[in-house]
């Protein structure tokens, strides 16, 4: 989240779409339900299904899975010809004005540069022009037709009502309406908030979904306002803390691009990653990398990690391919992966095409299984009958299960949906032999290390020479880590001479030991050490900034500015200077956050900026990008500058609306796999669209082992609509077949009125509502995973599967 | 004894039922056909943060049992913080059924291994888990660890061994395991943030 749970209720308009609040968050729910009572706020839902966040909403459009791009195109385009934008916003926090090479082009369906044998792009021409000064360039009037505003007209226009009614079966009337309470908030007195989840990220053009409502927040004047922003609700305990200490691939902790086989040394790495300004006087923040990683280095190896050994640069490795989740099953599938440790995920369940899942597991000669409870994917081996069949003594491979702890058997911090990172206490100690994690991770690592410090092998060096500064090796307390990656001052950091007293001795800023009070303090010259820079600060020289409780709100929006402690730097609500216009007066006094007081940003939230850049510097509000400017053209993604609308991979329309090009029905910068695109369905044989989706009682896999959840909702359900239900003689609490091209399942039929057919230019679309809780172990009735029906494809830059926009038959069972 | 009604409710919270005062030889004037001590009696609060969804509501967890030798606590009942911020003691569905899992019949609590083609667990020693396990990893980084790719660059990358990270795991616990993934030399490993 850009902004914050309790921040919504300063909102005049809630926008939920791409997910479901009230169902799925419904404690987080409430804050806009205070926004409609106490501000009168409005609430909008455009969704698939006529949710519980519909049924208390103002205004309700139903929308075709997969169409999100193109609802929210024709969005973009009603804000543009009807002028609804506040355009001094725009042109002091975007790149509108901005210049992009004239070789530029899109047509039907693609941007300049595709290759459709590499399914990717060459983004040469998709670039700013460039000055003889070094920075972009811009037309301030921007009237320049290949400034980025007009490039943006030009592609939207495209979306007229008619063809977004067309693509996403909205009535053209809803979708104007929706339209029109969106552009109500251009003015500077109003704002609007999206609150959205899965609904858009689990799409082959899921991260474009998502970038095509952030550039509507930026023509409305909406990022970095109170009650603004743009707001991913996300779904699990630590998801927000696990991502910022980047467990995948492509990051190191605090987002930092992981070194590739092309980052040859350590000097060319840090170049591509420092990155400079665009325009003059930015801050792009990143031009800090070196210190960030540096103090990860130093943190990682300690005193291993030396200006000579280049801060053990050779010792991290290097990536050569794609290893998401995706990636990685294909990988084992292949049989090129023989081991697997799987702690707190049940990934048989989780990722798509079951069946695939099974296979892959089965190539592995070793799966180690750490987890609380029994999950499918630690018995993958076993036979289920229906639910999971195998034939155990054919499975070779060897299953370890390691039980751990849960939630309340650790002490310990976890980050919320809004980056607020709060610190919990243990109540009990884990049941039987359990283990806390942390334990159980130190114990293998360090038996692990034993071995190479005993026997030698293959590079022992990175694994022996690991920084593992805890007390009692086998048990790091949650304290000495969130010291560790929160940073300290390596030897004593000495301030700069006081230009005014020269020949004073330098003072000491930090001394040796202490931990640091922010990232601003971080060094690259190996004297200070930070496990995750984003995270630097949490705990201060005063100590665990994370376990604070102070319920003070002065300012009375909710900031709460001393409970827990929020990164970067405690700031709540991101990009807050752009709260205020080009002078630095609030657009809105009575929901200030941050402003320019004569000499300094202040406000009730931390200010997003340098605290003493007067606005005549025009030094931009987001300061992470070279550009200091929020980005309407983007050119790092992969499949266009601009969000297109693309189809999903099985989709029930003969051809993209949009387009008359085969190569752009589906998102051409996709990556599929040889044998996963055979294993797409077609209309003809599976004529409906299907999605998946959570309920209130459930959480994923998980609350089927908790007996009241199971008591709640026992049994595994498939929705759909009167209509449909009647065509295929499908009786409420009957029981129905689902069939996609992957595989089956049988569950109990739901006939709602809530599903209705949508009229997508002509073509009837049904869609087929999946709840996803079920499996064959657990408290509740057994069920099938509802993964055995999705389609193993994934967006193009982030490799989140499709799991909301497929094609299923069904018949009654 | 005579007691008033206000008298005898003092008394019941103080944690002394009816029953106990018969037994200690006082005979209240006034029988309650039922009288229980309030369940959350003599039990510590200790604070947490909901596991389920991101909203992170807080929570108070009631443990009864006061660590003495042989006396493990146990969690009897978990409700919301009314001093959290953002739930304000409320808690959803997920929330409110937390105790059961805690503790649900299917919480793990022994190490296990399954071997080749059996068709049961058997259960093991932690220290033989940690060691059969190290050991396959050894053996596995050993032989297919890529010191330099075709090029001559060196990469020293492990991908023959992959891992998923939970992303209920504690900061804490990521930050330990992204340091030993790296350290390894680890590149397939990926989190629920991604699906």
């Amino acid at each position: 989240m850009t902004n914050h749970w309790v921040d919504i209720k300063n909102t005049d308009l809630v926008l939920i779409m791409g997910g479901n609040a009230a169902e799925a968050h419904p404690c987080g729910f409430k804050w806009v339900t205070e926004a409609m009572q106490h501000r009168k706020a409005k609430l909008v839902v455009v969704d698939p299904r006529f949710t519980r966040s519909a049924a208390i909403a103002d205004y309700y459009a139903p929308v075709r899975v997969g169409s999100d791009i193109a609802f929210l195109g024709g969005v973009i385009n009603y804000l543009l010809s009807n002028d609804k934008i506040n355009h001094e916003y725009v042109k002091a926090h975007t790149n509108a004005p901005f210049l992009i090479n004239a070789d530029f082009k899109f047509d039907n369906g693609l941007f300049g540069g595709y290759s459709s044998e590499k399914r990717s792009y060459n983004k040469a021409t998709w670039s700013y022009q460039m000055g003889t000064d070094g920075f972009a360039k811009v037309d301030e009037t921007m009237q320049d037709p290949n400034c980025v505003f007009q490039l943006m007209k030009k592609h939207y226009s495209r979306y007229t009502p008619e063809m977004v009614s067309k693509v996403t079966g909205t009535p053209k009337e809803k979708f104007l309406k929706v339209a029109e309470m969106i552009g109500s908030t251009a003015s500077k007195d109003r704002v609007m908030t999206i609150m959205y989840a899965l609904g858009w990220t689990q799409h082959s053009v899921g991260s474009q979904n998502i970038r095509t409502m952030a550039m509507i927040q930026l023509l409305l004047g909406n990022m970095g306002r109170a009650g603004g922003g743009v707001n991913a609700l996300r779904g699990h305990a630590n998801v927000q803390g696990i991502t910022d200490m980047c467990l995948y691939s492509e990051v190191l902790p605090g987002y930092m691009g992981a070194p590739t086989d092309a980052d040859e040394t350590r000097e060319g790495y840090l170049k591509a990653k420092t990155l400079m300004p665009l325009r003059p006087n930015q801050m792009s923040y990143w031009q800090n990398f070196p210190k960030f990683h540096t103090s990860l280095m130093k943190a990682f190896y300690g005193a291993a990690a030396t200006k000579e050994n280049d801060f053990a640069y050779d010792w991290l490795p290097k990536k050569d391919t794609a290893y998401d989740a995706l990636a990685i099953f294909e990988r084992m599938f292949q049989g090129k992966v023989n081991g697997f440790i799987c702690q707190g995920f049940n990934p048989l369940a989780a990722i798509p095409n079951k069946r695939k899942m099974g296979m892959a597991f089965e190539k592995l000669k070793f799966l180690v299984i750490i987890d609380p409870l029994k999950t499918e994917t630690a018995e993958f081996w076993k036979n289920f009958g229906e639910f999971n069949q195998v034939d155990s003594a054919k499975v070779q491979t060897e299953v370890f299960r390691l039980p751990s702890s849960c939630f309340a058997e650790e002490t310990a911090s976890f980050t919320n949906s809004s980056r607020l990172l709060q610190w919990h206490h243990a109540a009990a100690s884990p049941p039987g032999e359990a283990k806390v994690d942390m334990e159980i991770v130190a114990g293998l690592f360090t038996k692990l290390r034993d071995l190479y410090k005993k026997e030698g092998g293959t590079l022992p060096e990175p694994i022996v020479n690991l920084s593992w500064p805890y007390f009692n090796p086998a048990k790091p307390t949650p304290e000495e880590v969130l010291r560790e990656y929160s940073g300290k001052a390596l030897v004593d950091l000495m301030a700069p001479p006081d230009p005014k007293n020269p020949k004073e001795p330098p003072k000491v800023l930090v001394p040796a030991g202490q931990q640091l009070a922010g990232f601003g303090q971080l060094r690259d010259d190996g004297s200070t050490s930070c496990g995750n820079w984003l995270y630097c600060g949490a705990w201060s020289p005063a100590g665990n900034l994370t376990a604070r409780r102070d319920l003070s709100d002065p300012s009375g929006l909710g900031i709460y500015p001393n409970w827990g402690y929020s990164w970067p730097a405690n700031r709540r609500i991101l990009y807050n200077r752009a709260s205020s216009d080009a002078a630095g007066k609030p657009w809105d006094a009575s929901r200030n956050v941050s402003s320019w007081n004569g000499k300094a940003w202040s406000g009730p939230d931390i200010p997003d900026m340098r605290p003493n850049a007067a606005p005549e510097e025009n030094v931009g509000a987001f300061i992470m990008n070279p550009e200091g400017v929020a980005r309407l053209f983007a050119p790092a993604m992969a499949e266009g500058p601009f969000p297109e609308h693309y189809e999903p991979f099985e989709s029930p329309l003969a051809a993209n609306p949009m387009n008359s090009n085969k190569l752009a029905n589906c998102n051409p910068a996709a990556r599929v796999y040889k044998g996963d695109m055979e294993a797409f369905g077609t209309a003809k044989d599976f004529p409906y669209a299907a999605t998946t989706y959570r309920l209130t009682e459930h959480h994923h896999f998980w609350t089927k082992n908790s007996r009241s959840n199971a008591v709640v909702q026992p049994s595994q359900f498939v929705e759909i609509g009167e209509e449909l239900a009647k065509e295929k003689g499908i009786a409420h609490g009957g029981r129905i077949k689902v069939k996609s091209h992957r595989g089956e399942i049988t569950a109990v039929a739901v006939v709602t009125k809530r599903i209705k057919a949508l009229d997508c230019g002509g073509t009837k679309v049904h869609t087929v509502g999946i709840p996803i809780h079920w499996g064959f172990i657990g408290v509740a009735k057994n069920g099938y995973l509802s993964n055995t029906l999705t389609p193993y494809v994934g967006d193009a830059n982030s490799q989140t599967p499709e799991f909301k926009a497929f094609l299923v038959n069904i018949e009654k069972a | 004894m005579d007691m008033n009604r206000r008298q005898f409710f003092k008394v019941c919270a103080g944690g002394l039922g009816a029953s106990s005062l018969a037994v200690m030889g006082f005979s209240p004037t006034e029988v309650l056909a039922q009288v229980r001590s309030f369940k959350l009696d003599r039990t510590t609060e200790t604070r947490s943060t909901c596991p389920y969804c991101s909203v992170s509501c807080g929570v108070i967890m009631y443990t009864r049992g006061d660590n003495a030798k042989n006396n493990k606590p146990a969690i009897i009942h978990i409700e919301g913080d009314p001093d959290h911020p953002v739930n304000r003691g409320t808690l959803c569905p997920k929330g409110a059924g937390l105790l059961d899992m805690v503790h649900s019949p299917n919480r793990l609590k022994h190490p296990e291994v399954r071997e080749p083609g059996a068709s049961e667990w058997k259960q093991i020693s932690w220290d033989e888990a940690f060691t059969r396990i190290a050991k396959h990893m050894k053996a596995d980084r050993d032989k297919n660890l890529v010191l330099k790719n075709d090029k001559g660059v060196t990469v020293n990358r492990w991908n023959t061994t992959a891992a998923l990270i939970s992303s209920a795991a504690s900061n804490e616990t990521g930050f330990v395991s992204v340091k030993a993934l790296r350290g390894m030399g680890m590149v397939a490993f990926d989190t629920q943030a991604r699906i």
